[in-house]
């Protein structure tokens, strides 16, 4: 199988994820049989270009144009078309980035054909990918096949291959061809203007060890102060699923997940957490994990080591106590 | 502005899942339906853009009979008319065949602005918004955050990764994919309510768009994740499970 790898940077800095999804390409090449390309996209950049080039695949092709220099839907999915369509691999493999997410659907559509995305993992069965990915905010997971010709083109998840694991090449780089491309600057609608951080964060989670997290299911904001006296009894900083930070119950830099920090604690404690993957990879690479949700189907369970069910406004209070009662004796 | 937004009704966050003998979709007999949430942030902030510009709020939503009750709750709060695309077996389609179908359903309403939520909480494909501006020939932003409209452009502010935004300008029409979070959404009032019922849902049967039924994606099965890890699970009263939460995050897992 020909496999293309579409790598993201941005400002001349890696996504760290496109380096999972070159661990999950370099093992289905692997497993099909075929090449592998790597795609580097962006201006400027054919250090990063000689960097990929580093690692084990056929070639790494560098896109580069003076409309590609800060990226828009536009421009990727005109620049990766022709890339695809001059490369003709049979599957087109991207980290499912917010920028993936931004653009990729618009190239499957251009290409008319399928994008399966978000997957956290492949099967190769009977000479045939199946891919699987979570349904119903991870309450179930569902294995999906590509229908029709290729090319077709799939994302992975964050997490869901390690980066570290990619194979480094053997006996030299690889060859970096440069891939030149039509693009006229009235194609180009978006206008991208500054990048910018909202708020400094005032906490750093990434380097608290005991996080104690809150979601829906605290149901109000005057039920925090239980989630709040059992950080203290621990400890522990408090942290929150995104509904909650929505909500401005907690301020947006103690949010986990997605579109907040990715947190690795040695104890991460779930309250009312109901483990939307969007949750789940901010924090699944904690060394402990406790939840107590009052659904037993909750996905957050599949994560977690310590599973109470139950009401957690009976045993929040009765955790604090226990532990402020450990901590005297 | 005359805006458009997609609106899709969904398994209830609540309802117990269990699946079909197929195989490959949930038993939908026995369970509650409800908009999909992220949905609910686009309707808002169509609302609030007609209140701001003017104009008008379609809601449009494709399924069953059931999801008329979507488009109702749409109107309630204060769509000014619905397009229902029946289709009885719209779970079996993929995000391509999807899009296509509610671009052919709207093409002759020349949409100013075309509104879907970030994804959908039941299949989560996360990409109607974007194939449906490709479709549509427009161009289109995703995970939006704010929206400001001056004359005939908007400058829009995204949420990318960890933390950092980005603003962007983009001319009308075009398509936007709003992120969760932007605005709190209305309740619909009692008034709201009986406005509706004198609003206009137009009906559409997928079936005579011409869109090919050929997918380019299937869903062989789908089923119960395996748990990647062993859960120990603890239970007794609460005081009971504090306790013994207590000594196992001392002994076992040494964290405290």
């Amino acid at each position: 199988m020909k496999i293309l790898l579409i790598t993201e940077q941005r400002e001349g800095k890696w996504n760290k994820t496109s380096f999972e999804t070159l661990s999950a390409a370099q093992q289905a090449v692997k497993q099909t049989g075929g090449t592998l390309s790597g795609v580097v996209i962006g201006k400027g950049v054919a250090a990063l270009a000689d960097e990929l080039a580093g690692y084990e695949m056929d070639e790494v092709l560098l896109v580069e144009h003076d409309l590609l220099n800060q990226y828009t839907p536009d421009g990727y999915t005109l620049a990766l078309r022709q890339v695809v369509e001059s490369a003709k691999p049979d599957l087109v493999l991207m980290p499912h980035t917010y920028q993936v997410r931004d653009f990729a659907p618009k190239l499957a559509a251009a290409l008319g054909k399928g994008m399966i995305g978000d997957c956290t993992g492949y099967r190769y069965e009977n000479g045939k990918l199946i891919f699987v990915r979570q349904m119903f905010q991870g309450r179930t997971a569902a294995d999906v096949v590509f229908e029709g010709d290729a090319p077709w083109i799939a994302t992975f998840q964050a997490g869901a291959f390690r980066g570290d694991q990619a194979a480094r090449r053997q006996g030299g780089k690889a060859p970096v061809k440069s891939v030149s491309v039509e693009l006229q600057p009235e194609q180009i609608r978006t206008k991208p203007l500054e990048l910018f951080r909202e708020a400094k964060q005032a906490v750093d989670l990434t380097q608290a060890p005991l996080l104690v997290a809150i979601g829906r299911g605290i149901k109000a904001p005057e039920n925090i102060q239980l989630a709040e006296k059992l950080a203290k009894a621990l400890g522990a900083e408090m942290a929150a699923s995104r509904p909650i930070c929505d909500e401005g119950w907690l301020p947006m830099d103690r949010q986990i997940g997605s579109s907040g920090q990715t947190v690795a604690p040695k104890l991460y404690l779930a309250l009312g957490i109901s483990g939307a993957i969007q949750h789940v990879v901010g924090m699944k690479g904690s060394r402990t994990i406790v939840a107590i949700n009052k659904d037993q189907n909750a996905p957050i369970f599949e994560v977690a080591d310590y599973g109470i069910v139950g009401d957690l406004f009976e045993i929040v209070p009765a955790l604090t106590e226990e532990l402020e009662k450990s901590k005297a004796s | 502005m005359k805006i458009g937004v997609c609106v899709k009704q969904v398994p209830a966050k609540d309802a117990p899942l269990a699946i079909a003998e197929t195989g490959a979709w949930i038993r939908e007999a026995d369970i509650g339906f409800e908009t999909n949430e992220p949905d609910g942030f686009a309707l808002e902030e169509a609302l609030r853009l007609k209140e701001k510009h003017g104009g008008e709020v379609v809601a449009i939503s494709m399924g069953p009979e059931r999801v008329k009750q979507t488009i109702k709750e749409a109107l309630a709060k204060g769509a000014d008319r619905g397009i229902h695309i029946v289709d009885d077996q719209f779970f079996k389609l993929d995000p391509l065949g999807s899009a296509r179908s509610i671009a052919a359903a709207i093409q002759n309403e020349k949409f100013d602005l075309l509104l879907t939520g970030l994804q959908s909480d039941d299949q989560g494909f996360g990409q109607t918004g974007v194939l449906l501006a490709e479709l549509l020939g427009l161009p289109h932003a995703t995970i939006i955050m704010q929206i400001e409209v001056t004359e005939g452009r908007m400058k829009l502010k995204r949420e990318l990764e960890a933390g950092w935004f980005q603003w962007v300008e983009l001319p009308l029409p075009a398509v936007l994919s709003i992120q969760s979070g932007i605005n709190k959404p209305r309740y619909a009032t009692l008034k709201g309510i009986m406005a509706a019922k004198k609003k206009e849902i137009a009906i559409v049967q997928r079936g005579s768009l011409g869109v090919p039924d050929a997918l380019t994606q299937r869903v062989q099965k789908i089923y119960i994740p395996q748990k990647t890890k062993k859960t120990e699970f603890l239970s007794g009263t609460p005081k009971e499970v504090a306790a013994k939460l207590v000594e196992k995050l001392k002994h076992d897992a040494r964290v405290l």
